[in-house]
């Protein structure tokens, strides 16, 4: 029987996995760049589930807000388009 | 210099500034009682910063600000150690002393108090400044950056 932590620890589970499968999928920089934002987002609802505030108030800030800055500036700095 | 972005971005950017900014700023005064910090704080502000230069471009920060700012983080941190001496460096004297930070906490299961923990809460902002000053800085040079390509 799962109970209702364990089952919402496996749909952000399913989720941090869907959204990395659209990071590598997305043709579009940008919109790859917004999945992988949110599949950090999703991993620090998990630190936070695991009973981890700290780390999940760093892996918010740094990994979900400035890694997509950073990454929109290198996207606008270069082509928008994934092309091979 | 970076452009600006759309007029939705611009105007969900500019509501959600201030918020965020607070939020950073409760996390680094809050250090010494609740879960985060200095550099949690300081990361969330840098963010704040971070969804400015992104959404308004570049002209709203100068790098000045941010670079003294980061000066003044490293300078009261050093300050913080330095007003222990008498015991130790970092040690903490300014704790049950009264004063700023000084208040005594009482034992049992009671409301946390604001002004207590000596040079912890000083440090901590110390830290927050530091890391709000080089990640802004960061994110300044990158936005930059991104529209000075050489030609060749």
């Amino acid at each position: 029987m799962i109970s209702l932590a364990d089952g919402v620890q496996i749909v952000v589970l399913a989720g941090i996995v869907l959204s990395a499968l659209f990071v590598v999928r997305m043709r579009d920089l940008i919109s790859a760049a917004v999945a992988l934002g949110a599949c950090s987002l999703l991993l620090s609802l998990e630190f936070y589930i695991l009973q981890a505030p700290d780390v999940a108030i760093a892996e918010a800030g740094v990994g979900a807000a400035l890694t997509t800055a950073i990454f929109i500036f290198a996207i606008k700095g270069t082509q928008r388009r994934e092309d091979y | 210099m970076m452009r600006p972005m759309s007029k939705i971005v611009r105007s969900m950017g500019g509501v959600l500034y201030p918020l965020i900014a607070v939020f950073g700023g409760y996390l680094i005064l809050h250090g010494h009682l609740t879960p985060g910090g200095g550099f949690q704080g300081g990361a969330v502000a840098a963010s704040a910063v971070a969804l400015v230069v992104v959404a308004y471009g570049g002209t709203l920060y100068k790098k000045g600000v941010l670079s003294t700012v980061e000066s003044f983080g490293l300078l009261l941190f050093l300050g913080a150690g330095l007003i222990g001496m008498s015991a130790a460096f970092f040690a903490n004297t300014l704790a049950n002393a009264g004063g700023l930070f000084g208040d005594a906490v009482s034992f049992g299961v009671t409301d946390a108090g604001l002004n207590t923990g000596g040079t912890v809460p000083l440090m901590n902002i110390a830290v927050g400044c530091e890391v709000i000053g080089g990640l802004g800085l960061i994110i300044l040079a990158l936005s930059k950056a991104a529209f000075t390509r050489e030609v060749d």
